[in-house]
């Protein structure tokens, strides 16, 4: 057993203990689904080298559509998680097929302007319920067997779904499939001239991302047990990003350990100005909790200025240069 | 009474208008957009939140220092495109090299970060700012009432947007600045200082964002979201334009304000969305957008 599936095994082992660790299961659910959210980003935008910023939409949309098809039409709650993910990868091929059109800065442009336009539709439509969103949704049981108000067992379904998601990444990453990618992220023209049909590779990654993306937003609906129109916002989109960026693209945990990263500091950041208030006398720390973007924006910042390959890049960086062999984290 | 399809004459012309306002607007930031794309290669993601520091500032020398809305309409500018030189100067140069993309995830940060401070300080339900006072009032056409503030707008941000195009299209000045944007290295050979140029460049397209902040103050709610509720949009506006042409920015952006004002008459549901429709059909039948060029 080499190293690598070692390390998978150990960390396996420490999400399914975590309950029994005294760790609020909420909390470790919502950085499980975020992560999901991450890696499903980052299989874009790492792999593939296309930067969108409307995965918003996905999120959002699946999160809608679970809700309402568990909620209104009383679907078991397993084939809502179905339809949930089924439009968000049908939004994926219509967002991608038009986004794929133009390449780099114009994609990302493109892709935010459809996300946009998918959340005005939420805010619009009668279904959603407006600012207020989709509230009470019932977890209902998994199979009719298992009971899922059950903060644990939802968890044990969490923990499945994020490793499923991951693990069909993985999978993708280290496919025939997954080589193309890279390729074209690395040189499309290249690519092209190898005989790629780049579009629709790139067209069935972005999909593939969407739906992955959507599995993570009807599973945080489903933690919840509501859906709301923050989940198809910009900002929700920046965050995302944010989380891969500070992570690391194009590796394969970073996005998890960037995910878990932004949830602490979106909880902790009160705390943290508070204290901050109190060392230095100064009133306006206390307000930080409130103003999270302010913290945001600046590790954005810190980030993208000198910080590009993210934490575990730039681990990879650190062992590659200590050993001069290539032996990678991912 | 004259009515257009079922509606009031007024009422037509009163959306019509107002989408010429938010054309105006449109207009302006795609230009400003544009101009810096072209130098820089870098998407101003942070347009949108140095509008509203345009406004704000509008707003600020009003309320803290007794500067009217005519004085801050020349300072405010001066302020954000300063604001912007810092920017330029101390972070969006480390990235020239790289991707693109940095440069946009840059801008990004920056936006959130300015929009938290602003929220911050003032929360986020809008300040009022009044209207100047020579601007009151409206005046009667025969056939419609015209707001003589929205009709200022519409005429001031044309006219600075047609100084733009001039400047960048029949001046010596332009001609570095469309060189500059073919070739950089060319031009630094002949002697050009482009560095300088490529900063002086990112200034002015941001102090155009605050001019239309300051433009924007009395019509809207001046509040720390106000910028980029409507990036996104113009993100689509520039899109729709492609960024290759100075005047396809401007007439684009006019187009779309009015297209989407109309809507409002017609198909009020749809208007805040009608802009985002159009990219997507136009992406279809002409993807590098209706002035822009297939690179």
């Amino acid at each position: 057993m080499n190293r690598q599936a070692f390390g998978y095994v150990l960390f396996v082992v420490f999400l399914a203990a975590i309950p029994m660790l005294g760790i609020y299961p909420i909390f470790a659910m919502k950085i499980m689904c975020y992560a999901l959210f991450a890696c499903a980003f980052n299989l874009l935008l790492g792999f593939t080298g296309l930067l969108s910023f409307g995965h918003a939409a996905f999120l959002g949309s699946a999160a809608y559509a679970s809700g309402h098809a568990i909620k209104v039409w009383g679907l078991s709650t397993e084939l809502g998680i179905l339809y949930g993910v089924a439009i968000a990868g049908a939004l994926g091929v219509v967002m991608g097929a038009l986004a794929i059109r133009r390449s780099g800065i114009y994609f990302a442009m493109i892709t935010m302007a459809l996300s946009q336009m998918v959340y005005f539709y939420f805010l619009q439509a009668k279904f959603t319920g407006g600012e207020d969103g989709l509230q009470g949704v019932p977890r209902g049981t998994l199979f009719g067997m298992i009971d899922l108000k059950n903060d644990l067992n939802l968890y044990y379904l969490v923990m499945a779904i994020f490793i499923l998601g991951y693990f069909i990444i993985w999978r993708t990453v280290h496919s025939p499939f997954g080589q193309v990618l890279k390729a074209i992220r690395e040189n499309e023209p290249r690519a092209i001239s190898l005989g790629y049909d780049v579009e629709r590779f790139k067209l069935l990654a972005f999909v593939l991302s969407a739906l992955l993306a959507g599995l993570a937003g009807s599973t945080k609906m489903l933690i919840f047990v509501s859906a709301t129109l923050s989940d198809a916002t910009w900002q929700m989109s920046g965050l995302v990003i944010l989380m891969t960026l500070i992570g690391g693209m194009g590796t394969l945990v970073g996005p998890v350990l960037g995910a878990f990263i932004v949830v602490l500091l979106e909880n902790k950041v009160g705390d943290f100005g508070a204290a901050l208030a109190k060392l230095t006398g100064v009133e306006w720390f206390q307000r930080l909790g409130e103003s999270v973007t302010i913290v945001i924006g600046l590790i954005f910042v810190i980030c993208v200025l000198s910080f590009r390959r993210g934490l575990v890049g730039e681990f990879n960086a650190w062992i590659e240069k200590r050993k001069g062999t290539a032996t990678n984290v991912t | 009474m004259i009515t257009i399809f079922g509606i009031p004459l007024q009422a037509f012309l009163g959306q019509l208008l107002l989408g010429l306002v938010n054309g105006s607007f449109y207009a302006i930031l795609s230009l400003g957009l544009a101009v810096i794309f072209g130098l820089l290669n870098v998407i101003n993601f942070a347009h949108g939140a140095l509008y509203m520091f345009g406004a704000f500032l509008a707003w600020m020398g009003l309320s803290y220092f007794d500067l009217n809305y005519w004085v801050m309409l020349a300072i405010a500018p001066l302020i954000v495109g300063v604001f912007g030189i810092f920017i330029e100067r101390c972070l969006l140069k480390h990235l020239y090299k790289l991707d693109h993309l940095y440069g946009l995830l840059l801008t990004f940060g920056i936006t959130l970060l300015m929009e938290g401070l602003f929220r911050s300080f003032y929360g986020v339900s809008g300040q009022p700012y009044s209207t100047p006072e020579a601007l009151r009032g409206a005046t009667n056409l025969g056939f419609m009432v015209l707001p003589n503030y929205r009709a200022w707008v519409v005429v001031a941000s044309v006219v600075v947007c047609l100084l733009t195009w001039f400047v960048i299209e029949r001046t010596r000045l332009g001609a570095l600045l469309r060189a500059g944007t073919e070739n950089p290295r060319l031009v630094e050979a002949f002697g050009v200082n482009v560095p300088l140029m490529v900063t002086l460049t990112y200034g002015f397209g941001v102090a155009l964002a605050g001019f239309a902040g300051v433009l924007a103050a009395p019509i809207l709610q001046i509040s720390p979201l106000m910028g980029s509720n409507l990036i996104v949009v113009v993100f689509a506006v520039v899109v729709i334009g492609g960024m290759g042409s100075i005047l396809g920015a401007i007439v684009t952006g006019l187009g779309l304000g009015v297209i989407e004002g109309l809507t409002k008459v017609f198909w009020p549901e749809a208007s805040s969305t009608v802009v985002f429709i159009i990219m997507a059909i136009v992406l279809l039948l002409r993807p590098a957008g209706l002035f822009g060029k297939e690179k």
